[in-house]
Parts: C-alpha cells; structure tokens; sequence
C-alpha cells in the first residue's frame, strides 16, 4: 500500500534536516505504529506524506499503491486515498463542519469521477457516523473545530475519515487528549473501518491505544529514521522501559 | 485661462442641477448648506484615504453599462415589490405599482409638498452633518432629481426593492429617498444596480418606536462605477435599523451611514463585505460610519470586511460616539480585511469617544492573508486549492453576512460572492 524509501526531509526554510532516511512499508489491510521520542520527526512524516508546504525533500520516495506521492498536490494525494487525522486539528472559524465534510467528500468523489452526494443522503450517512462517535448535531453545525474541546477534535478527525473512507490512514496520535471512554470511541471508529483494503498508520506514545487497535508491526522513530522495527511486543517493551535502551543500541543518546 | 472667468468647483459642479421643484424651502437650506462648508477636497481629514475629485468633477467620468445578464437578476428569488430607476429617472413601466398593504410610496418628483414627509425632508441629513460636515449628501438634498417617500404604517408583507439600471455612459443620477416607520411598523428595503456612470444617493430612515427596519444592498458588479452613498438614520426607543451591504467591482465607492440613537433599548447593526480585484480595473472601497449613543441600553454593531486583490485598496472610517446619559451603551465595532496578494492595501480608522461611564464599547481592526495551515488542512482532505480559498474567503466574511437576517437573501448573497470568486480566481 505504502512504500516509502530513503526518505530525506529538510526544512524549506533552515538548514535543519529532520527526516534522515526513513524507509517503511506497510502492507494493504495492516495495522503499522510509529512510536519515537518528542521531535524524532513522526508528525513532519505524516506531513510530507499529506504534501505540506515548508518541508524539501532532498532524496528518497513514498509510493502509495505504487504512485509516486510526493508529486502530487495534497488535494491529489486525498483523492488518490491518503488521509492524516491531525496531531493538531485545524479551526477554520466561518465553516461549518457540515459544509466542510460535505464539500471534502464531494470533492474527492468528483475527483475519482463519481456522482456527488444529494443532500439528503449526505445528511443520512452523515448523521449515522457521527452517532457511533458521539458526535452531536450541534457539532456538526458548529464551525470546524472553533470550540471543539481537545478530545472532540479527535472525534472530528475520526468522523471525516469515516466519511472519506480512504485507503490509507495515518492517525498522528489521534489519542493524546482523550479520556478512557473517547479513546475507546476513537478505537472502535478505527476498527470498525480496518479491512483488508486498508491500511493505518498509528502514531501514538502510548500501548494503551495499541490495546484497542492491536497493530500487525511496530516501529520505532529517532532521530528522523526507523530505527527498528518488531511485532506488537516491542509497544509493551517501551512502555516498560522507555526508549533509553533501543536508543543506546543505536548509538543514539536520550536528548536527540 | 484666456479672458473668461474661472468658475468655481460649485459652482461648475451645481451647473445644470435645478435645486428649485419639490421641497423649495427645504433645497434652499441645502444649498446654503453646502455653499457653507464647501465641496470635499483632498486636504480634508474626512477624505484623507479617498480622493472626492470624480464625485466632484463638473461631469462625470464616462462608464459603460455593464452587461451582468450572466447572472441571475439580484433578489429575483424574493417576492418583492419592484420600483425601477433608469439613469435616475423612474420607469413606471418596469416598476411594479407603488402599491403595498400597509406601506405608502409617492414618487419625491410627484409630491412637491412632500406630503407627511415635509417636515422630514433633509432634516436628518442636517443632523448628520455635526460634527463632520458631509457636503455631498448636502448637494444631494439640495439638488435629488427624484427619489421615494416611502412610509410604513404596518408590517410590510414583502420587501420592497429599489432596482437603478445604468444606460447612458454620462448618466448622473442624485436621488433621495425618505423612508419612516411608524410606531410597531416592519419594513425591508432592498438595493441594486449602479444607477449611473456616476450615483449620488442618500437614503434617510426614520425609525420610530418598536419598529423594525431592514436593509439589503448589492452594489453590483459594474466595474466603472462611481457612487457616493449616505444613509443617515434615527432610530427610536425599542426600534431597530439593520443594513448590509454587499460591494463588488466598482472603480471607486464611498458609502457613508450616520445612525442616532436616540431612544433607550435602540438596536442598530451596519454590516457591510466588499471584494474589489483590481485587475480588472481600479478598486477603491470606502466604509465611513458614523454611530451616536443618545439614550440608555443601546446596541450597535458595525461589522465590515473586505477581500482585496491585485491593488485594490480598501479604506474603512468608523466612529462610535456615547454621549453623555447613554449608560449600558453595548457598542461593537470591527473592520477587517482579507488581502489575497502583496499589492493590495487596506486603511482603517477606528475611532471611540465616550462620555458615559458605563458602557462597554470595543473596537478592532484587523489585515491578514489567507491561512495557509487552513488552507492545507482543507487541501488535505480532497478540497481543490481554489475552492478550498473560496471556503476560507465565504468563512472570512460569514460573520459580516451573518447579520442579515432573512435567510433567503442570505443565501442570494451568498451564492453571488460564490460566483464572484469562481470569476476571480488566479
Ligand atoms: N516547521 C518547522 N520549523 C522548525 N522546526 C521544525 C518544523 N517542523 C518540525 N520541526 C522540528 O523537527 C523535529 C521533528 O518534529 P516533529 O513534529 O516531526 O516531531 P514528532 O516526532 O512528531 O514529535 P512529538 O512526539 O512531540 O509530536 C523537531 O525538532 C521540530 O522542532
Ligand atoms: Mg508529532
């Protein structure tokens, strides 16, 4: 599904390289998770594969269902079938969260050359997904995000993947800021879209995620590379034992 | 030059204006008026960010009329009682009857004692000009070659829309409307079309106790077109005066309101969302509002906001004055602007003067771009660059929209800011 080798990222702006060689893939219909110290690059990942201005790549590829993503327009990459709930969703005052929905999926249909949604049946499928993640009318009126507390942001960005069904989500940790009960709805949300045509990416530093949405591959992220890579027990090894020892074995030190 | 004698500006610019016809008295006082304080110039303080010199130019700048038959008629979806200026002058064929349960209408031309209007007639225009003179509202009342005497003793079943076509490239129309409600009574003006190569209109609203005053104009998409408005309204105890007023195109428009308040629990909201490009010609906008808190627990809102692109400048005045006595005063006032690219300009003048000592009044004003994080995020989820901009210039001005209150011309609105981004894009 995902392919991604030898990804060089530096910033537009500065001379500070921050993806250092990522190489990744993740088989179609797997679960994968990054996990990785703060500022080892997990998010600037996540946004160079969605298309965000501010980052040069300077070597490598990312190939989704081997088209080449990084030349496309982020509008292009969506409708090809990417899709990054953000670690920081966005509040665009103004907009209301139907409109926004709305016009996210029927610009995506147009994109693949499919009829928009009527109206009516918009509203239908809309209302039924909000519903299992205890998204309210009022929130689905209210402006995109203006307000929305930390864990209904998250919810947010659950219900427009629901919507968009893309092909390959990448979830930047769509868990910090959830209590107990929301982190379940998040995961049963997730779950309840996993099939064998699609694939995640889970970014997350906490296992307790990983217990609702049970990952096929682990990763660990340092200093802008992978750098290693097990089943779901290497989650349970770091939550024990934080990243001293993997980060040692790698000749890297705590404060990268 | 030569031997003959250099005619003053006025003087040039009043030739062939007749200041005599309905309301003598009334125009006399005018035009004492404006020979007192003297056309605008460039040195006024008023006038520091526009240049008054085509408003006041002998003859106007020659503008085409401009074909917008691309467009659905503006308020076509709306039941409306339709009354139709051509170059200024009333064209009863095309207009509906000035017929309407609960309203009177009578042509200004027809009227020459103004009926129930005469003691009305300039006298909040007068009002308005302390304590910033206003000479081209002066020069309107003094010289209006028609206009409407609109009164509403009810409420109104259905707005009433003031369509002003533009024809002749020299066309100069000055027209003055006179617009009173009655005590309990509703009205809903609507507004359309450039009028003339050159526009001098002011509309005075007086808004008697309880009754409520709506207002919807859409300066339309005439790039040529010069238009000096004022709007200048008294808003009674309990009464409210609302006005929107969607700007587009336009080489140079100056729209003034002044609004009393002079009765407690008055409410009073002047909105306005202009979108100017000029690429396609020059684009200067301006917003002067004037607000005076007479009486106690007053509400007024000025809420403006502009999008701006290739040039086009945009220019906002705005005062809220609360006068001594006028306690729980709730005045807002914000400006704003959206420039989509480096070369365009916006100017703002906020301005608060309060003499009561509890109100709460705030002003802000603001110039940004759009935001690019926005902007991703949109992007991010299969929106189209240019549709995803369109969505964040429509949220930009939702608030200023918002204050419209009848859905059906917000949504008229709203679709004709849509079809003005889908024209503009880059
Ligand atoms: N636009 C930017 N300007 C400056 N520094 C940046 C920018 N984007 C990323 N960085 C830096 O790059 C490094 C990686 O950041 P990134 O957000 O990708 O880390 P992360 O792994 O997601 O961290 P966290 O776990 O805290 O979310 C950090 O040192 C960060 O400060
Ligand atoms: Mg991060």
């Amino acid at each position: 599904m995902l392919e991604i080798k030898n990804l060089h990222v530096k910033l537009e702006e500065e001379d500070k390289v921050i993806l250092k060689g990522v190489n990744l893939t993740v088989e179609t219909g797997k679960v994968h998770a990054i996990m990785g110290p703060n500022g080892s690059g997990k998010s600037t990942l996540s946004y160079v594969l969605s298309g965000r201005d501010g980052y040069e790549v300077t070597d490598g590829s990312a190939l989704l269902e081997g088209e080449e993503l990084l030349e496309m327009e982020p509008e292009e990459r969506a409708a090809a079938g990417l899709f990054l709930a953000f670690q920081y969703p966005v509040e665009i005052p103004g907009v209301g969260n139907m409109t926004f929905l709305r016009t996210a999926l029927n610009a995506q249909r147009k994109a693949r050359g499919q009829d928009e949604l009527s109206a009516g049946e918009f509203l239908k499928v809309v209302r039924e997904k909000a519903k299992t993640l205890k998204i309210d009318a009022d929130m689905l009126k209210r402006p995109v995000n203006v307000g929305f507390s930390g864990g209904e942001k998250k919810r947010n960005e659950i219900l427009q993947m629901a919507m968009l069904e893309p092909k390959m989500c990448i979830l930047d940790e769509t868990d910090s800021g959830l209590d107990v009960d929301a982190m379940r709805l998040v995961a049963d949300g997730v779950n309840a879209l996993r099939d064998a045509g699609r694939s995640f990416l889970v970014i997350t530093h906490y296992q307790r995620l990983l217990d609702h949405i049970k990952p096929d591959v682990v990763h660990i992220m340092a200093d802008g590379r992978i750098i290693q890579t097990g089943g779901p027990e290497l989650a349970l090894e770091v939550e024990q034992n934080g990243y001293a020892d993997i980060l040692k074995a790698h000749g890297l030190t705590e404060a990268v | 030059m030569g031997a003959a004698v250099q005619k003053s500006t006025l003087e040039a610019r009043l030739e062939g204006l007749s200041t005599t016809g309905f309301a003598p008295a009334a125009r006399k006082d005018a035009l004492a008026r404006l020979v007192a304080m003297g056309l605008p110039g460039r040195r006024d303080e008023y006038w520091r960010w526009t240049n008054p010199a085509d408003f006041i130019a002998a003859t106007p700048v020659p503008a085409q009329a401009f074909d917008d038959s691309d467009e659905a008629p503006v308020f076509e979806a709306t039941d409306r009682v339709k009354l139709v200026f051509v170059d200024g002058v009333f064209d009863a064929d095309a207009s509906d009857d000035l017929a309407l349960a609960g309203v009177e209408i009578t042509r200004l031309a027809e009227a020459p004692d103004l009926n129930w209007a005469s003691g009305l007639y300039g006298t909040l225009e007068v009002a308005g000009q302390t304590p910033v003179a206003r000479p081209l509202a002066a020069l309107n009342t003094a010289a209006a070659t028609d206009g409407l005497l609109i009164r509403a003793t009810a409420k109104a079943e259905k707005p009433i829309n003031l369509i002003y076509i533009h024809r002749s490239e020299v066309s100069d129309p000055i027209l003055h409307h006179v617009i009173r409600l009655e005590e309990g009574a509703e009205l809903t003006i609507l507004e359309n079309g450039p009028a003339g190569a050159r526009f001098n209109k002011v509309m005075e609203v007086d808004v008697a106790k309880g009754a409520r005053f709506h207002h919807v104009r859409v300066q339309g998409r005439d790039h040529e077109r010069r238009a000096a408005t004022a709007i200048f309204a008294r808003v009674a105890e309990e009464a409210l005066f609302k006005s929107f007023t969607l700007t587009v195109n336009g080489v140079l428009t100056r729209n003034e309101c002044v609004i009393d308040m002079v009765g407690d629990d008055a409410v009073a909201h002047v909105a306005g969302a202009a979108l100017g490009d000029g690429a396609s010609d020059a684009f200067l906008h301006d917003d002067t509002v004037f607000v005076t808190h007479g009486a106690e627990r007053g509400e007024s809102r000025q809420v403006f906001k502009k999008v701006l692109k290739h040039g086009a400048v945009g220019t906002f005045q705005g005062k809220i004055l609360v006068k001594p006595g006028a306690q729980k005063t709730d005045g807002y006032q914000i400006s704003q602007s959206l420039l989509l690219d480096d070369d365009s300009q916006f100017l703002a003048k906020p301005e608060l003067e309060i003499y009561a000592d509890d109100v709460k009044c705030s002003h802000g004003s603001t110039t940004g771009a759009i935001d690019e994080t926005a902007l991703f995020y949109l992007r991010s989820r299969g929106v189209p660059m240019e549709e995803a901009r369109g969505l964040l210039v429509l949220s930009f001005l939702a608030d200023a929209i918002d204050e419209i209150e009848d859905e059906g011309l917000r949504d008229d609105i709203v679709g004709r800011l849509e079809a003005w981004l889908n024209r503009h894009r880059d």
